[in-house]
């Protein structure tokens, strides 16, 4: 069932992209093949093979449920949170929290996803930032004041 | 001869100190980054990447990082495949067969020394086998036309289609998504942007680093939720930690064998080290195996397919540096890492910059022995890091792969899109689609359409110009029979 659904989903994808790329139209024009018709091949061969899987689907993959279901959605949303306070509140401290967010989540105690947090936070921004060159967000909130 | 003189200026590359650390410091990353469970090859060149970008290293030394990150985790994963039961990487799902069996008879030291001395063997071999004949290849290569490219590429996908995982169709529709993503942004061939929603963030497209580090290591942290509630034994008594010379003896020929095949199989675009060590373990087992033993700790099934796999990772570099088609999904992201240096990987390589693809083979020598010292003498070391709880190891992946997209751009966009990304690709894994080829078709996407449309235009739109020289009817040949033979093969297995 859950192919099925995929296929679905990914033919009507197929359709809007297809969509999409009828309107892209080249001002001036040096070749015969323009730059609309690749991506409406590509698309056409990925709309025949979704509805291949529509047609015959396999058996069901073991989807996490329950528990460990939730887990999976708090550790999607720790990364997503992770992803948008990155520059916000910098590395070292979106990464201390990030860690022990997703510290706690993989059965961490408080103490020790405190202390991995800050290791993680200020040692990692030092290793990146001071002793390779890679340059790192201290933070936008806090660089006002 | 002239492929020696070059190697000899390769090796004046190689051993610059830099480059000396540097294939130092990817032996060591590479083998942690192997032995871990859950972070493979693709991962630690995919997260170093951007890394030894923004720390602005030379082009030969970035890419002599990134290969002997590799060759470090064809090292690494047998550790974990031999005191955990669990592969540290895809390559290493063989050694586990025989690995953790020895292990558990206490002669864990047997095996992991043994597995070194192979994989040790089997990269020599690549590399040897590397420095002799890509030199060939390439100057054949300069002949080839847009025409001929585009059919490689086809074939390189019928590659993958045909022999990774068990629906083709899942395979085919994975490359498939790979070369639409690669469409978004301008279009070089007319200068119209596709796909981009006039977001200024899409203009030169999705970024390489974003679609590996979030289908790759954020869907890889997810499955390590999952599975983190089985429980597993690290082996503790290691035994005899050095084979005798009867254990050598014994493996000898299974392990160069093993070490040719894999290295041809490596050179096939696309079909990489999992797919090496499966086949030569088989073979193994069907040639010497008259007692039965494969399976219950067999000395001879832990070194054939370390020395497969190594040998392929090497044998993938061939088409790399030639053709600019990777031989692996590891090889696909060192093909992006040489474009944010604004080298075309192609037959021109090996004319144009000597010094970056003969450093790159000298160096390889080099870092295999690196690699043999470490991974016998000081095995125990890099077992120890098993113990690392999950709590601490994942915020610490998460840590260093966002470091990894930021150091691209710097953007929000990207870290979010890479989550994005990332949740698609767990997706698509939960539903048994491999992640390998959506990489190899990014990857090819945009050489696949220019070198099309060129070809179209030579032709004044006919398409018969795709079957007009010997090269491409015998790539075409190639890719059916690719497609075929495991299909028919499959068949008769059912019947």
């Amino acid at each position: 069932m859950s192919d099925r659904i995929f296929a679905g989903l990914w033919l009507a994808f197929c359709a809007a992209v297809a969509a999409i790329a009828w309107k892209i139209e080249a001002p001036f024009s040096y070749e015969p093949i323009g730059p609309r018709a690749y991506p409406i091949l590509v698309t056409g061969m990925m709309a025949a093979s979704a509805a291949w899987l529509l047609v015959k689907p396999d058996p069901e993959p073991d989807w996490p449920r329950g528990t460990l279901a939730r887990r999976c959605a708090v550790l999607f949303g720790a990364f997503l949170g992770y992803a948008v306070l990155f520059e916000t509140l910098g590395f070292p401290v979106s990464t201390a929290l990030a860690t022990m967010f997703i510290g706690r989540i993989f059965g961490g105690g408080w103490k020790g996803v405190t202390v991995a947090g800050a290791v993680l936070g200020t040692g990692l921004w030092f290793f990146f930032d001071k002793l390779l060159d890679v340059t790192l967000p201290l933070g936008r909130l806090w660089a006002g004041a | 001869m002239d492929s020696l003189d070059h190697l000899a200026q390769g090796f004046v590359v190689a051993a610059k100190p830099i480059n000396l650390l540097v294939a130092f410091l990817g032996s060591f990353i590479g083998t942690v980054v192997g032995l871990l469970p859950g972070l493979g090859p693709i991962n630690g060149v995919a997260i170093l990447l951007p890394i030894a970008f923004a720390m602005k290293l030379p082009p030969e030394t970035a890419l002599i990082l990134l290969a002997s990150v590799y060759i470090g985790c064809e090292y690494g994963g047998r550790i974990s495949s031999i005191l955990l039961n669990i592969p540290g990487d895809a390559g290493a799902l063989m050694t586990a067969l025989d690995g953790y069996p020895m292990a558990k008879k206490g002669l864990a030291g047997v095996a992991l020394s043994i597995s070194a001395w192979s994989s040790f063997v089997g990269s020599i071999v690549a590399t040897i086998g590397l420095a002799l004949f890509a030199p060939i290849l390439a100057r054949w290569a300069l002949a080839f036309g847009p025409a001929e490219y585009f059919v490689l590429m086809v074939f390189a996908i019928c590659c993958l289609a045909g022999m990774v995982g068990e629906r083709p169709v899942k395979t085919f529709l994975s490359a498939l998504i790979g070369l639409i993503l690669a469409t978004v942004g301008i279009d070089s061939g007319s200068g119209v942007y596709r796909f981009t929603f006039d977001d200024v963030h899409l203009s030169d497209g999705i970024q390489f680093i974003v679609v590996v580090i979030g289908l790759f290591s954020v869907s890889e942290m997810l499955v390590m939720l999952e599975q983190s509630h089985a429980g597993q034994v690290v082996i503790r008594n290691t035994g005899r930690a050095m084979f005798n010379m009867k254990e050598m003896a014994e493996t000898w020929w299974g392990t160069v064998r093993s070490s040719v095949i894999g290295f041809v199989i490596g050179v096939l675009p696309g079909a990489g080290a999992t797919i090496a060590s499966a086949i030569t373990y088989m073979i193994e087992k069907n040639l010497t195996d008259t007692k039965g033993t494969f399976g219950t700790g067999d000395v001879r099934g832990v070194a054939a397919p370390e020395a497969a796999n190594n040998a392929a990772a090497g044998g993938a570099f061939v088409p790399m540096l030639t053709l600019g088609v990777p031989g692996s999904g590891t090889t696909a992201v060192m093909i992006g890492a040489l474009t944010l240096y604004n080298i075309t990987p192609g037959p021109m390589l090996f004319e144009q910059q000597p010094d970056l693809v003969w450093g790159l083979i000298a160096s390889m020598f080099i870092g295999n022995v690196m690699l043999l010292v470490m991974n016998i003498p000081m095995v125990g070391l890099f077992a120890r890091l098993l113990y690392v709880p999950n709590w601490i190891l994942v915020p610490a992946i998460a840590a260093v792969s966002f470091v990894g997209v930021y150091a691209v751009h710097a953007t929000t966009f990207d870290l979010v899109l890479m989550v994005a990304l990332g949740i698609f690709g767990w997706g698509l894994r939960k539903l048994g689609f491999p992640m390998a080829p959506l990489i190899l078709g990014f990857v090819l996407g945009d050489m696949m359409e220019q070198n099309l449309r060129r070809a179209l235009s030579i032709s004044d739109g006919h398409p018969a110009i795709l079957f007009q020289s010997t090269v491409s009817l015998i790539l075409w040949a190639l890719a059916a029979l690719v497609l075929l033979v495991p299909f028919l093969l499959r068949r008769r297995k059912k019947s």
